[in-house]
């Protein structure tokens, strides 16, 4: 086993630990911070495709959070007030359940990330980074202008959405809900970077020139998984809606790409487990240092710059070392 | 040989920067079991060339035609499926995977699609035994699984060529293989495409004079993006227009 592999493991058992510990020590609070951490991670692991793996520097990931957070508030809402969502041509009514908003809320996000990225992957570097976040930017103006659903205010989730079997109410069921979810995409993260499809797509990273000397074309091969870390960071969107019962336009803005993008930067760029560390450091600094000075976000610019500065590979890379090639 | 319907056949091509005209209606051929070599100094037109035969830069007018079919119009990555592989000027590799990764990843090309998202390649028989073929066919295969960043210049060579190779090509476009190849470098690789051009004909953009005239066919003389010259080794170290423009006048 590899010192990556090591890390991993401590990092996936640690995070499943601290509820249980927490609910020893009668600080269920604890429970709370650790399904954020899960949930901010699966966003993270969602953008890590696109960045780490196709090295596509996507500044509007806030948007497919977004747009996860409003699919799970409004079929929820619908489903509340038993109004259907739609009436014409066929009745479509409201859900809560997870299953089906989390569907939704994929289903959604990839149609979304097709559209956005089939203009903005037309373009490159900064270039990207820039309409991703225009295309972001666009969406969450539109969600304050929406009447419909809260508009600025945000939309109420009062019963928080059910998932068969379980009591999503009981705070260890839903961190164990979200703790599987994101496990489920580190699974699918590691075997699609393993994957014919993951080699293309490092290599369109890499060296796109490379990739299309090869016959096979970077475009397509990139879009994809825009389409695909769209979709995770989308699910993350409709379980952070659930846990706070809450979804406004802040879940849109670009600051949330920002914490996305520095959950990845932070954990190490490319990095399987990466999100997982940076989102974990990221709460529990936001939640010691926020609880000394309202600044804290000082000094995690201070350790953002310390990392992009010294090491590359994150704290990851500080743990295991370079990377192991295979 | 000569005989035999041309694998590539370049058509009036032109490309024009501005005022600069580049390529200047430029018609040639590659046949079957050739090796046709082009040649031409410093800014004649050879890298513009080489990219509109690739597909990275579109002609403003003539045809690329390649096994009777126009593919003027097809991207780089739908020109390579088709069967024209090649290498670059400068080595052109992922330089992060090791040899093999490369490798594996133009005989995944071949296979068919590369959209499928579960299988690990390093467990896939299929394309780790393919492409540890093509490392052995190249002399890389103890160097498999150094990652290409830290191969050596001639080995990152010899990587790109088996990278082309793995593709099963029907064309070969070489752009200064042999340079920075050294003396004892360049003797091998000649004696490899000597080999080569029965299995896959050769369009060869070169530097090194001795190469060219110990392998070529056929050579044809780009200047000022026109081609002044083209025939057989005799014919274009005879030719005087070619001696004064190129080969420096008289010896």
């Amino acid at each position: 086993m590899s010192r990556e592999t090591v890390i991993n493991w401590v990092l996936g058992l640690g995070l499943l630990a601290v509820p249980f510990i927490a609910l020893m020590q009668g600080e269920p609070f604890y429970i709370t911070l650790a399904t954020r951490v899960a949930i901010l991670a699966l966003a993270g692991v969602g953008l890590n495709l696109a960045l780490g793996l196709g090295g596509m520097v996507s500044f509007g990931h806030a948007a497919f959070f977004g747009i996860g957070g409003y699919a799970a508030g409004i079929l929820a809402t619908h489903a509340f007030n038993q109004e259907p969502l739609l009436a014409w041509p066929l009745t479509v009514s409201g859900s809560s359940d997870m299953l089906v908003i989390w569907l939704v809320a994929i289903a959604i996000c990839a149609l979304v990330a097709l559209v956005i990225g089939a203009i903005t992957l037309r373009t490159s570097g900064v270039y990207f980074i820039m309409i991703t976040l225009a295309f972001a930017q666009m969406i969450y103006y539109f969600a304050i202008s929406w009447p419909a659903y809260g508009g600025e205010d945000g939309l109420s989730i009062y019963v928080r959405n059910g998932f068969p079997g379980l009591n999503t109410l009981d705070p260890i069921q839903f961190f164990l809900i979200c703790y599987a979810v994101l496990m489920a995409c580190l699974f699918i993260s590691a075997r699609l970077r393993d994957s014919r499809f993951g080699a293309a797509l490092q290599v369109a990273r890499q060296n796109p020139d490379r990739l299309a000397a090869t016959g096979i074309a970077p475009f397509n091969i990139r879009l994809v998984a825009f389409v695909i870390s769209a979709a995770m960071t989308g699910l993350a969107g409709a379980l952070f809606a659930d846990l706070n019962r809450f979804v406004s336009p802040s879940m849109l803005s670009w600051h949330v790409s920002g914490e996305i993008m520095i959950f990845v930067i932070l954990g190490g760029v490319g990095r399987l487990f990466g999100p997982l560390a940076g989102a974990a450091l990221f709460i529990v600094m936001e939640f010691y240092l926020g609880g000394i000075t309202e600044h804290w976000q000082l000094f995690l610019g201070i350790i953002l710059l310390c990392v992009v500065l010294f090491v590359r590979g994150g704290i990851l890379g500080i743990m295991a070392g370079r990377r192991v090639h295979a | 040989m000569p005989d035999a319907a041309p694998v590539l056949e370049l058509k009036g091509l032109r490309k024009s920067f501005g005022a600069l005209k580049a390529t200047d209606d430029v018609s040639l051929d590659v046949r079957p079991g050739e090796i046709h070599a082009l040649i031409g100094p410093n800014g004649a037109g050879k890298s513009t060339l080489i990219h509109q035969v690739a597909g990275s830069l579109t002609p403003d007018g003539g045809e690329v035609r390649f096994n009777g079919a126009d593919i003027s119009g097809l991207t780089v990555a739908q020109r390579v499926r088709r069967g024209l592989g090649r290498t670059f000027q400068v080595s052109s590799v992922a330089p992060e995977f090791s040899a093999l990764r490369n490798v594996m990843l133009s005989v995944q090309s071949t296979q068919g699609s590369s959209f499928r998202f579960f299988r690990p390649v390093m467990r896939d028989r299929s394309l780790v035994d393919a492409a540890m073929d093509k490392l052995a066919l190249v002399d890389l295969a103890e160097r498999a699984n150094v990652v290409a960043a830290e191969l050596s210049h001639g080995e990152r060579r010899q990587l790109e060529m088996a990278m082309a190779l793995a593709l099963r090509p029907k064309l070969l476009l070489l752009d200064e293989p042999m340079a920075g190849m050294g003396p004892e470098g360049s003797k091998n690789l000649t004696g490899f495409l000597d080999e080569l051009r029965n299995e896959v004909p050769i369009l060869l953009v070169e530097h090194d004079m001795e190469a060219v005239f110990s392998l070529a066919d056929r050579i044809s003389v780009l200047v000022y993006g026109s081609v002044i010259a083209s025939g057989s080794v005799d014919d274009i170290r005879a030719n005087k227009d070619v001696r004064e423009a190129y080969l420096g006048g008289e010896d």
